[in-house]
């Protein structure tokens, strides 16, 4: 609401309903509305239109309901849609464990969808970065026009905590980039050198066009390798190009350390314990936290390779960001998985251990 | 006496809806003697005749051979994906009251993979436009079975026939609440038109169901001759009973197609509903969305 979100479309689950109630709630006194849709794949969609009258829309759900918004995803990703998808993640596969932590959607929020694409993913540790990153989530959006996946996970999204909420006029909000050309001179996707094109909202006299099928800079829908070439690589390059401006983490102690443990979401907070644990044990051991996991900080995960033996990194999952950090690697650092199949957060010592082992 | 006519060349620009139609993408990719362009046509001169301001208007269709109007009209227009026009439309108007949405698109799109958004959208009495072309078949995929084939047509994914029930659309939209039902084949331009205008006028989920001939397919599994053939069976066999009730007006194959307005109510829409009970409820705590859509305005 702060960021200026005014529709959210959803569908009752677990455990992300608390979010769509309290929407529910406030958006009437405030100018939003709020819709309780048929399924996920109609959410998704109801926020894909809604978006284009250039209404901030959101969406929020978990793992099964994720897996039904991919769909709209994709047609977010393509028709360069800024939007916003929560997603409280919970174990899986399937229905998994409705009320119980996960954290095995990432590869999904990155990959979900069919065909090649980019999406933003951001991962927050506390009450506190889940409202500072939905701000965020809708500023990113805005300026890349790309749907922003918020994967939070169970735990951070019942945590209880102390949340500061800013005044208004100190929150930064990115308005929609309305372009302010005459219709007769304005392309929906005309290209500009990898960032997102100015945005004509429905309703503005631009008749425009826009489809889920491979475009030229009309919005017209052209069959060929050679569109496909330029339309697709601009859905991945406009990310790509600006992953340094995305890209964003928190790191600590890894100056000299022989160990740099990798964790994002609820895990970071539990793998802050181990490090602790590892370091009255006398290993140097550092800490990268994902806050942008999607686009991945391979630049630094490289240079961090050079420097030491091993990335330890837990996750509520079997391996999926450990094989970004393997990827990024490249061999020159061990990458461990520290796996946890749901359920629960891990087991303190057992980071430690790993850590202890790697440090070897 | 004898009038000698003049012969003269028209330029596809000055076809009367012209101003209506993207002209840089044609031609299109509907086949000869298809009935889609016939119903755009109808669309097109009931926006005219109705006066409405064409800047306001969006139309959402999905997947599928209709599914391409979205992408010909020379308004704002959106190709969603397969069965989801109208959850996308749902979204459109809401984000934007003063929108007038139509959502043109088959039966493949809107009753078959989207059956559900249909009757919910319905149930919710949505103020949206549903255009469905029904040509009993899936076209652009090469003539599958659908859920409006009619008992025993042949189709390439039923090659003996067809033997699951087909849908009953004015039934279906009538008993989900739609507030507009009419039917007419695309023999039927005056009265299509004057549908669309009638609907256009109109309040709430309104539903205009066109039975379209798919030469290519649904025309050839079944060797019913090309569209024009088509086209004089409809002439043969369509009966106009308004007001007839719903539940009579299933379609046999080969068989008569009843048309005509069915239902023609005014029924508070979605967002009459919002406004009035949080008006009720909330009183001057509640603030609606701005018709023109709640953005943050710098």
């Amino acid at each position: 609401m702060a960021a200026g979100c005014r529709f959210v479309a959803g569908y009752p689950i677990t455990p992300s309903t608390e979010v769509v109630e309290r929407i529910a709630r406030r958006f009437p006194m405030m100018g939003g509305i709020f819709i309780q849709m048929e399924d996920e794949l109609a959410s998704m969609a109801a926020v894909v239109g809604a978006s284009w009258t250039g209404t901030k829309s959101m969406t929020v759900t978990s793992g099964p309901g994720f897996s039904l918004m991919m769909e709209n995803i994709g047609l977010a990703a393509m028709m360069e849609t800024p939007c916003v998808v929560v997603n409280v993640q919970r174990g899986g596969p399937s229905t998994g464990l409705p009320t119980m932590v996960g954290q095995a959607d990432m590869m999904q929020a990155r990959w979900g969808s069919h065909g090649d694409y980019s999406i933003i993913a951001l991962s927050p540790c506390s009450p506190q970065e889940a409202f500072d990153l939905t701000v965020d989530a809708f500023n990113l959006a805005e300026t890349y026009r790309v749907p922003v996946l918020m994967m939070m996970d169970e735990c951070v999204g019942h945590m209880t905590e102390k949340v500061i909420i800013p005044p208004a006029d100190q929150i930064e909000v990115v308005p929609r980039k309305l372009t302010a050309k005459p219709p007769e001179e304005f392309l929906p996707y005309q290209l500009n050198g990898g960032s997102a094109p100015e945005f004509a909202r429905a309703g503005d006299g631009y008749r425009f066009h826009t489809t889920g099928l491979t475009h030229d800079e009309r919005g017209y829908p052209v069959m060929s390798a050679e569109c496909q070439e330029q339309c697709v690589r601009h859905l991945i390059d406009k990310i790509k190009l600006n992953a340094d401006k995305i890209v964003r983490f928190e790191e600590e102690g890894t100056d000299g350390a022989d160990v740099v443990v990798v964790s994002y979401g609820i895990t970071s907070r539990v793998a802050r314990m181990g490090i602790e644990l590892a370091r009255q044990r006398g290993v140097k051991v550092g800490a990268l936290r994902l806050v942008v996991v999607w686009p991945f900080p391979e630049k630094r995960v490289r240079e961090l390779s050079q420097d030491i033996k091993a990335f330890v990194v837990p996750e509520i999952n079997n391996g999926q960001i450990v094989l970004e950090v393997e990827r990024c690697a490249a061999g020159k650092a061990a990458a461990i998985l520290v796996p946890h199949m749901g359920g629960g957060v891990h087991d303190p010592n057992a980071v430690c251990a790993a850590i202890v082992e790697a440090a070897r | 006496m004898s009038t000698e006519l003049e012969e003269r060349k028209v330029s596809p620009e000055e076809h009367p809806i012209a101003p209506f139609i993207r002209m840089d993408r044609m031609p299109h990719i509907w086949c000869p003697t298809c009935g889609i362009g016939t119903v755009v046509k109808c669309y097109a001169t009931a926006l005219a005749k109705s006066g409405v301001d064409l800047d306001k208007v969006s139309i959402v269709s999905g997947i599928g051979c209709t599914g391409r109007v979205a992408g010909y009209m020379k308004l704002d227009g959106f190709h969603a994906t397969h069965g989801r026009a109208i959850p996308f439309a749902t979204g459109l108007k809401l984000g934007r009251p003063e929108l007038l949405v139509t959502v043109f698109s088959g039966d493949g799109d809107l009753v078959g993979i989207g059956g559900n958004h249909f009757i919910h959208a319905a149930r919710r009495n949505m103020d949206l436009l549903i255009i469905l072309v029904n040509n009993f078949i899936y076209g652009m995929t090469g003539g599958q079975n659908a859920a409006t084939t009619p008992l025993t047509a042949k189709s390439s994914t039923m090659p003996f026939g067809n033997f699951e029930r087909p849908f009953n659309l004015p039934y279906l939209a009538a008993s989900c609440g739609a507030t507009y039902v009419a039917r007419w084949t695309s023999l039927h331009i005056r009265r299509m038109t004057w549908s669309f205008e009638e609907a256009i006028q109109r309040k709430g989920f309104r539903f205009v169901e066109v039975i379209a001939p798919c030469p290519t397919l649904y025309a050839r599994l079944n060797k019913l001759g090309d569209g024009l053939d088509l086209m004089r069976f409809y002439h043969d066999h369509a009966e106009i009973r308004h007001g007839a009730d719903t539940r009579e007006v299933d379609i046999g194959y080969q068989d008569r197609i009843v048309c005509g307005k069915f239902i023609d109510e005014e029924h508070p829409t979605y967002l009459d509903l919002m406004h009035e009970h949080y008006h009720k409820t909330l009183g001057d705590r509640y603030v609606p969305m701005p018709p023109e859509g709640g953005w943050i305005r710098e």
